[in-house]
């Protein structure tokens, strides 16, 4: 990790002819992946990217709505502050570990598949 | 004391990046910094770059104005990276793209879209930098007495040295540290603030006179009678005033007494509320609260995977999933930093609430530890949030001026067997270019408050690169002409809108509020348009997608 690699970034003119034409790398040394196999990983991350940024909206849009129909007054007044002040940063945090817990999971599984052949 | 704070936040920034001079070899090197940074600082780098005068001065202003409803912002612009890593993060990073255009380039074999997309980065790039060059002018200004350009002028000679000198190897370093003086030059003020007004030791708050410097109409919500030295609606006027609810309208010069307890007159450009409302959900006083609120959300969320300097930093994460996990650890710096932007906005909202008569509610935290304190220790916390708003100020602008400057250097002086001398001269000529036009601009705007027009910048994103993104990783059918068509249709909506609000020229009524918040239509129908230009143009789908699909989300070889 601490080994200096130089890094060139793909605007360079070998990018620009011919672009996206490396073969994947794959692990287990094979350039052609199955195409049911990458077909399934992509579901399966696609499945949890629409999951999360669903949770996300439900929790941000749902927090604005409830504003709308239930003013909090008297005693309860600072609770809105303290939920979009504090406590909602908490559960971003949460649905982000999720996010980075699942997709890794779907990408060992489908390492297990590939290298297993 | 300011001025040395300042002069030093400058110099460290220009030794860093004189001292990656030594280091900068080779074309790659400068402008991605050979890949040697582990997740941990590129997240700091990312915070430290991401964090601008937005974050660092502009949301406290807002909820002093605005009060609950200017929570949204913070939330939102950390939400945004909760968007960016379960959607985008990792196989944007696996697609071997720099920037936006090269992603672009690269996924649908088309010159033609690179190019529309790199005069994307440059607009939005420019309307992210005009407010944080004219932010610091105001903070000069304010802590200084300075002329209103000079604070622009310092961040701009700064920014070209640094940038110019060291390339981006420099600047990831110089962001990492930036994200910590930041952190600390709000939490300190912030803790001291809130102690010592938990423990009642407060200097007694004291008249305030406010001098408008040019001509402002303002609204008195309560008629009351006030002390007004110059003229008020055309009429000279010198000693205690009696003012009529409603508008007024003050000639320049003219100078306000503002004792404690008095009700203060809001400038035409801030929304009029109560102390009640201002602490009520939807209680801001703009018109349709709610549907602002829900639009604001939609425009950051989907905008921040959008914006130029923030993928930069994504390419020099060693694998897509480092981008991941760089991503959580963003998550949780920026929570930390956003606690405190709160706690300003309020205090300010009781200690200087005179800021909503001249609109420069973006000083809240300059002005805050000397109202509240006073004395040596006043002076000396406020120099500490000057030293980090100027933190804050380069650390954007210098990202900002890589990424547009890229985009100038590479595409608009384009020769591809240039030599590598010659390309990194016109990276320089790029970045001069890439801020000159935003300083010109930053001189005589309208001021809407630096986080309001940071997320128009989110909104015109939101409304172009997501839909780009999000069907370029996920949907295998995107062609060019589709991409093309939708950019075009979310880019000039958004930006039409997004223009009229800037020259304050929106229409009164549900039209008006449609076009100061426009992300909740123009995103769908951005996407809308990309899918069925593609759609209608199946024969232009690329014949490398499906080894791109797989180059972009499979993972890579572990490491050994």
């Amino acid at each position: 990790m601490t080994e200096r690699v130089r890094v060139v970034h793909p605007r360079t003119e070998a990018a620009s002819r011919a672009p996206a034409a490396a073969p994947a790398r794959v692990p287990g040394g094979s350039t052609d992946v199955d195409d049911v196999s990458i077909r399934s990983l992509i579901r399966g991350q696609a499945r949890i990217a629409a999951l999360v940024t669903a949770a996300t909206a439900v929790l941000l849009g749902g927090l604005a709505t409830l504003g709308a129909f239930w003013p909090a007054s008297g005693r309860t007044k600072l609770v809105p502050w303290l939920v979009l002040g504090v406590l909602v940063y908490p559960v971003l945090i949460a649905l982000a570990w999720y996010a980075v817990r699942q997709t890794e999971r779907n990408e060992d599984a489908f390492r297990d598949v590939t290298t297993r052949r | 004391m300011t001025a040395t704070a300042v002069v030093l936040v400058s110099i460290l920034t220009v030794v860093v990046g004189t001292f990656g001079l030594r280091r900068a070899r080779t074309t790659g090197d400068f402008y991605v910094a050979s890949r040697t940074v582990t997740p941990r600082w590129n997240a700091a780098a990312i915070g430290g770059e991401y964090l601008s005068g937005a974050s660092f001065l502009g949301i406290a202003g807002l909820i002093l104005a605005y009060g609950y409803d200017a929570l949204w912002y913070p939330v939102c612009y950390t939400a945004g990276y909760l968007i960016l890593l379960a959607v985008v993060a990792a196989p944007l990073r696996r697609s071997g793209a720099y920037t936006l255009p090269d992603f672009a380039q690269i996924r649908l074999e088309s010159i033609a879209v690179r190019r529309v997309a790199g005069v994307l980065v440059v607009i939005i790039g420019w309307l992210y930098l005009v407010p944080q060059l004219e932010g610091a002018g105001l903070a000069l200004t304010t802590q200084t007495g300075a002329p209103r350009w000079v604070g622009g002028l310092i961040v701009v000679a700064v920014v070209l040295t640094a940038v110019t000198a060291g390339g981006m190897r420099s600047i990831t370093f110089a962001q990492a540290i930036q994200y910590w003086i930041k952190l600390m030059a709000l939490l300190i003020p912030a803790v001291v603030l809130l102690g010592v007004w938990h423990h009642g030791g407060l200097s007694e708050r004291r008249p305030v006179s406010v001098t408008v410097h040019s001509a402002e109409t303002v609204h008195v919500p309560v008629a009351e009678s006030l002390t007004v030295r110059g003229a008020v609606d055309g009429r000279p006027v010198d000693g205690p005033t009696f003012l009529p609810a409603g508008p007024h309208r003050l000639a320049p010069g003219t100078t306000v007494d503002l004792r404690p307890g008095d009700t203060v007159p809001v400038i035409a450009s801030r929304p009029v509320n109560d102390s009640a409302s201002w602490l009520r959900p939807l209680g801001s006083g703009t018109p349709h609260p709610l549907y602002a609120s829900l639009s604001l959300i939609v425009g950051i969320c989907l905008g921040t995977m959008g914006l130029p300097h923030v993928l930069v930093r994504f390419y020099t994460n060693s694998d897509g999933r480092d981008s991941r996990r760089t991503t959580l650890v963003v998550i949780g710096l920026l929570s930390m930093f956003y606690l405190l932007p709160t706690v300003f906005g309020t205090l300010g909202r009781h200690y200087v609430p005179d800021l909503l008569l001249t609109g420069d509610t973006d000083t809240t935290a300059l002005l805050l530890p000397e109202r509240m304190l006073g004395g040596a220790a006043g002076v000396w916390l406020s120099s500490l949030v000057t030293a980090g708003a100027f933190a804050a100020f380069l650390s954007t602008v210098s990202g900002l001026t890589v990424s547009v400057a890229g985009v100038l250097g590479q595409d608009l002086f384009r020769d591809t067997r240039a030599t590598r001398r010659l390309r990194i001269r016109s990276f320089r000529l790029g970045a001069i270019l890439a801020l000159s036009v935003p300083y010109a601009l930053s001189l005589p705007t309208e001021r809407l408050g630096v986080a309001a027009v940071v997320a128009l910048a989110f909104t015109v994103a939101a409304s172009t690169f997501c839909p780009l993104l999000v069907l370029g990783i996920w949907w295998r059918r995107l062609t060019d002409a589709g991409a093309l068509a939708g950019m075009a249709a979310g880019g000039g909506m958004s930006l039409f809108a997004v223009l009229l609000t800037l020259v304050n020229d929106d229409p009164a009524g549900w039209l008006g509020v449609l076009l100061r918040q426009p992300a909740v239509w123009t995103v769908p129908i951005a996407f809308a348009v990309m899918i069925v230009g593609s759609l209608a143009s199946p024969e232009r789908v690329p014949g490398s997608v499906g080894r791109f699909m797989i180059r972009l989300h499979a993972p890579e070889m572990p490491h050994r």
